[in-house]
């Protein structure tokens, strides 16, 4: 195994990301929500995720669930504010979907955001690139 | 993980040591992280894939940090019977025994292997976290005619565990000198390196941990990774160590044992001599004993959805009643399983207990240990 680079990691382009390693993607009114490559990676093998409540609501920058590696166990931030109408059942039997597809099996809820405007907030694949090289090691 | 409990052994300028197999590790693309003072590998690749290597195939462990501290002279036999809970009079040369040591009151400092290696020489490997205490313990209890010395930073410890352990090192062994059986040790060439070759481990599966000078540390690893390629060898972490070690109900100081933990409480009974033998801690444990519902550790899986971690509260009919000590998925049952404390009273196999997970009381229940 090399040494880990930002080249290592799978950052989608046409995504939008946050600064707690989760991607977005925009489906018409609603969106989608992940753990990002370089997440999935730091995190190592996922044994357990807890999700929201479908119909339950979000907020950005607060605790949405949590996502448990062997050792550890990491709370998820909701990148904005909104509510669920669908979560990943199939995580429950194999939470290792996240390991292995993170940005297509392995999603975590589908949101109806609240607030359009939070989601300038979020980060280009550009600007999240450059945040993963500056915290990778 | 083990935290790491105690204080972190540093040097002065406050930096991680490093085991001779840092630059080994590095290569191998591990992730280090702080563990008692030393820059440690977690994980190569994965913990689950290490974590299977081990049960199925076999597993090279760097467990350099862990500490030797010798005793030799004419009493040294004699000091050590008093210092720990297991026999040593009765200890052979070239046998090794698992035991504690206790304080006045019972609880314990430490539990460590001893092993015999002379008529007048044992020495004990004690853990990472506890290197200081445990010696300077030793140290100031041997009395006199005892020579005491804290070997720890000349000796690297490597440990081959799985099932095909044996025959990979065997494959690298001197005929002249062949390998011990479990819980015995002899003076190997492995590789062309005299090293010391101990028939234990931490895991729960068969194997070997090697003691070796910290300048061949790096021949034994590669010598051990090309003899185990054929094999399925991996190299395999701390993170590894702690799932294997859960799996077979191995207790972690720190976790399942402290200066407020007595060997009986921790289900440690088979390894404490008789309690009039004269032993530091033998008065505290027959007061302890005597008491009313002393508490009991008891292993347990989750039926509920959840994994239960160190330190979550352990539940029943509401009241809390104890405390989680260590908790993981079970990378071989494909369960989550953990080590806890409750009363005696509640610790029959069979009982249903709830853990609480962050804001739920997640079903669960006592089960034989170990879990394997």
């Amino acid at each position: 195994m090399e040494t880990s680079s930002v080249a290592d990691y799978q950052i989608p382009d046409e995504l939008l990301y946050t600064q707690e390693d989760e991607w977005v993607r925009r489906e018409g009114d609603e969106v989608l929500i992940g753990v990002t490559d370089f997440a999935q990676n730091q995190l190592g093998d996922i044994v357990f995720v807890e999700l929201p409540e479908v119909g339950g609501t979000t907020e950005a920058g607060a605790p949405f669930g949590t996502i448990e590696s062997v050792k550890a166990v990491s709370d998820l931030f909701a990148p904005l504010t909104g509510e669920v109408v669908a979560i990943n059942e199939a995580l429950e039997d194999q939470p290792e979907q996240v390991n292995e597809s993170c940005y297509t099996d392995g999603w975590l809820i589908r949101l109806r955001p609240g607030d359009p405007e939070e989601l300038e907030g979020l980060l280009d694949a550009t600007t999240y690139k450059q945040s993963v090289s500056d915290r990778d090691q | 993980m083990a935290d790491g409990a105690g204080v972190p052994r540093q040097d002065e300028a406050g930096a991680l040591r490093r085991t001779a197999l840092h630059a080994t590790h590095a290569e191998l693309g591990a992730r280090l992280v702080p563990f008692a003072g030393y820059e440690m590998p977690v994980q190569y690749s994965s913990i689950k894939e290490e974590h299977e290597a081990v049960r199925e195939r076999a597993g090279l462990f760097d467990v350099s940090h862990m500490g030797q501290v010798q005793l030799r002279g004419k009493r040294a036999i004699a000091a050590a019977e008093e210092l720990v809970t297991c026999p040593v009079s009765t200890l052979a040369v070239g046998q090794a025994r698992y035991g504690l040591l206790l304080d006045e009151s019972g609880g314990c400092i430490d539990d460590v292997m001893l092993t015999r290696v002379a008529d007048d020489a044992l020495f004990f490997c004690v853990n990472a976290s506890n290197v200081e205490p445990a010696r300077d313990w030793i140290r100031e209890r041997a009395g006199a005619n005892v020579k005491v010395e804290d070997r720890s930073s000349a000796t690297s410890l490597l440990a081959l565990q799985g099932p095909s352990a044996r025959t990979i090192l065997a494959s690298i062994t001197a005929e002249e000198t062949p390998l011990p059986k479990r819980f015995r040790v002899a003076r190997c060439d492995v590789a062309g390196l005299r090293v010391l070759v101990s028939g234990t481990g931490y895991t729960g599966s068969p194997g070997f941990e090697i003691y070796t000078a910290n300048k061949d540390a790096v021949g034994l690893w590669e010598a051990l990774a090309a003899a185990g390629e054929d094999h399925g060898l991996l190299p395999a972490g701390l993170g590894a160590r702690d799932t294997l070690r859960l799996e077979a109900a191995l207790p972690l100081y720190g976790h399942e044992l402290g200066r407020d933990t007595d060997p009986f409480e921790a289900g440690l009974d088979r390894f404490v001599k008789p309690l009039d033998s004269r032993f530091i801690g033998a008065d505290a444990l027959t007061e302890r004993a005597n008491a009313k519902d002393p508490r009991r550790l008891v292993g347990f899986e989750m039926i509920g959805r959840g994994i239960a971690r160190a330190d979550y509260e352990i539940v029943v009919d509401g009241d809390v009643v104890g405390r989680v000590t260590s908790g993981a998925p079970s990378p071989t049952l494909g369960k989550s399983i953990g080590l806890g404390y409750v009363p005696r009273s509640m610790s029959e196999v069979g009982t249903r207990i709830d853990v609480r997970v962050r804001k739920n009381d997640v079903e669960a229940r006592i089960v034989e240990t170990p879990f394997l």
